[in-house]
């Protein structure tokens, strides 16, 4: 191992629309009304700790659309993965997806996005800063996570800590494609998808689904056919991540991360957590559509995806 | 009623709702009556989860249990569900812990006790009477970390949402809906009618239990002066003006 400077920090000189530190999420606290939060796309946060030999799920940032700038304050290894952000070292073009080392006083740019929507900066180590219960998961609308603890997104002047150092990084074994227009997500079928008429499900699964403007952390709202729904108004009871709700205007808002805790549309089922992060790096007008699918054959799509990284 | 939603509880449904968790549906409709049986029923799945549970959520009729997918594939995490439900019965003790939440009912942090007094043709005393009358149970935590889904109030006071959801309500802020009543547990947009406000703090990362309720919790509001309002560290900034 190289001596390098324990704990290199990067210094945030500009801020985009939205960076925030995220790990794989906020869990068994869900009964106290705290959301789940983490990456958006968590397997671009896998791939870029992997590159550093984290594990999977340790905080990096998340950088939607661009726009951050980061001096290095000391020489060490970073990795990026996800959306295609127009990323320079120092003015130099960086491939989308790898690892590479900045030298102390060099700048890390992200400009805007070429493909895909969110990119993943992974730290050695990960980000070093204090939990809240038990992860650094920013969720602004719960005022938790982050650096600060309190939910702020990335401001100029912040500083960020690698937890660890490392003295090179991975490959990786296969380039990552961002989604393009008519991907297919696949889409667990829940019980109450029984309650929705034939020509709605007919539709669901056939025609062609398109990215609303209105999209957060919290939820995705899609446009297409109207799909109705015999279910009157029903007692809120616990979402799932990914839950593909359909409230009486027929349009479905597929919920996220940082979704509420609790609500009471009916859901056509839950997209698979693979299929959640496809979603997230689809902008505005990008056409999308749903495949039926079964909690086993997501299962096996997951777990897939976790044996890439063992 | 209620003697019919209990005997429903001996068979829970299990519903698939995405890869990695599933529905346990008790009951159909709210009831007080219900929570003992969701509360016992929140013991027995942990109980029998252990280590492969991640998170599970208790609301009115329903808990979502999600498990942990590496190690429980859909059809062993039933069984599981389907073995801590055997019997299932609530034990006395389950009743959930006991708060006393004092509030200061003003018009000036809340703003509707003069719309619901004028509107029922009683004076504001008596709408306090009324909401600090009975017990609430706490249905089910969400909305914001800590906040509690509570009820039932009585049918007169019951009143529907603001037609235009407030941008910002101020923490603390004692609210009603329907025939349900809560705490805004952080400063939040919100649309529920706002009676007064407490010092009291749901959510405080410096306490040991962050959360002040749990799912279950008993609730009864008391009426306080504004000097002990204020004593209690209440911020008396008039809700419109924040």
């Amino acid at each position: 191992m190289h001596a390098k400077t324990e704990g290199a920090a990067l210094l945030v000189e500009r801020t985009g629309p939205l960076a925030l530190v995220e790990d794989g999420g906020r869990f068994g606290v869900r009964h106290l009304g705290v959301t789940q939060g983490g990456a958006l796309d968590w397997v671009s946060l896998g791939w870029a700790n992997w590159l550093l030999g984290n594990p999977p799920e340790a905080a990096g940032i998340e950088i939607t659309v661009g726009g951050l700038s980061l001096r290095a304050e000391a020489t060490q290894w970073l990795a990026i993965a996800g959306a295609d952000l127009g990323a320079t070292l120092d003015g130099q073009p960086l491939d989308a997806c790898g690892g590479f080392l900045i030298e102390k006083g060099q700048v890390l740019a992200f400009d805007q996005p070429h493909a895909g929507l969110r990119a993943y900066l992974a730290l050695p180590g990960g980000v070093d800063a204090e939990p809240f219960m038990g992860s650094l998961a920013t969720v602004a609308r719960e005022q938790l996570g982050g650096l600060d603890g309190h939910g702020s997104a990335l401001k100029v002047g912040d500083r960020l800590v690698a937890a660890a150092n490392v003295d090179g990084c991975r490959t990786l074994p296969a380039s990552l494609a961002m989604p393009a227009d008519d991907s297919v997500l696949e889409l667990v079928t829940g019980a109450q998808i029984a309650h929705f008429d034939g020509a709605s499900l007919f539709a669901a699964f056939n025609e062609t689904w398109q990215v609303d403007t209105r999209a957060d952390r919290m939820g995705v709202r899609l446009t297409g056919p109207a799909l109705r729904c015999g279910l009157g108004g029903m007692v809120s009871e616990g979402i799932p991540l990914g839950a593909v709700q359909v409230p009486p205007d027929g349009q479905p808002i597929i919920l996220l991360n940082d979704r509420q805790t609790i609500g009471g549309y009916p859901r056509l089922g839950a997209l698979s957590p693979l299929a959640c992060a496809k979603l997230a790096q689809c902008a505005p007008g990008t056409t999308l559509k749903l495949s039926p699918s079964t909690p086993h054959q997501a299962r096996r799509a997951y777990l897939k995806q976790l044996g890439e990284w063992q | 009623m209620s003697r019919l939603s209990i005997s429903a509880a001996l068979t829970p449904r299990l519903e698939t709702v995405g890869m990695d968790a599933l529905m346990v549906r008790l009951f159909d409709a709210i009831d007080e009556a219900h929570m003992p049986w969701i509360l016992a029923a929140d013991s027995a799945l942990r109980a029998h989860l252990g280590d492969a549970l991640v998170d599970l959520v208790p609301s009115y009729t329903t808990l979502l249990v999600h498990y942990d997918i590496a190690r429980l594939d859909q059809a062993e995490a039933k069984r599981r569900i389907h073995t801590a439900l055997e019997g299932l019965a609530p034990a006395s003790t389950q009743t959930g812990r006991e708060h006393r939440i004092p509030v200061w009912y003003d018009e000036s942090v809340g703003p509707e006790l003069a719309t619901i007094a004028e509107r029922l043709g009683v004076d504001q005393d008596e709408i306090i009477r009324r909401h600090t009358a009975r017990d609430y149970c706490a249905f089910a935590l969400g909305f914001t970390p800590g906040y509690a889904f509570m009820g039932m109030i009585e049918e007169a006071l019951a009143t529907p949402r603001l037609k235009t959801p407030r941008q910002k309500v101020a923490a603390g802020s004692v609210g009603i809906a329907e025939r349900q009543t809560a705490i805004y547990s952080m400063r939040s947009p919100g649309g529920w009618n706002i009676l007064g406000r407490t010092a009291v703090k749901l959510f405080d990362r410096g306490r040991e239990e962050i959360s002040l309720f749990r799912p279950g919790d008993r609730v009864r509001f008391e009426a306080v002066s504004r000097d002990v309002f204020i004593e209690q560290g209440g911020d008396t900034t008039p809700l419109e003006e924040r």
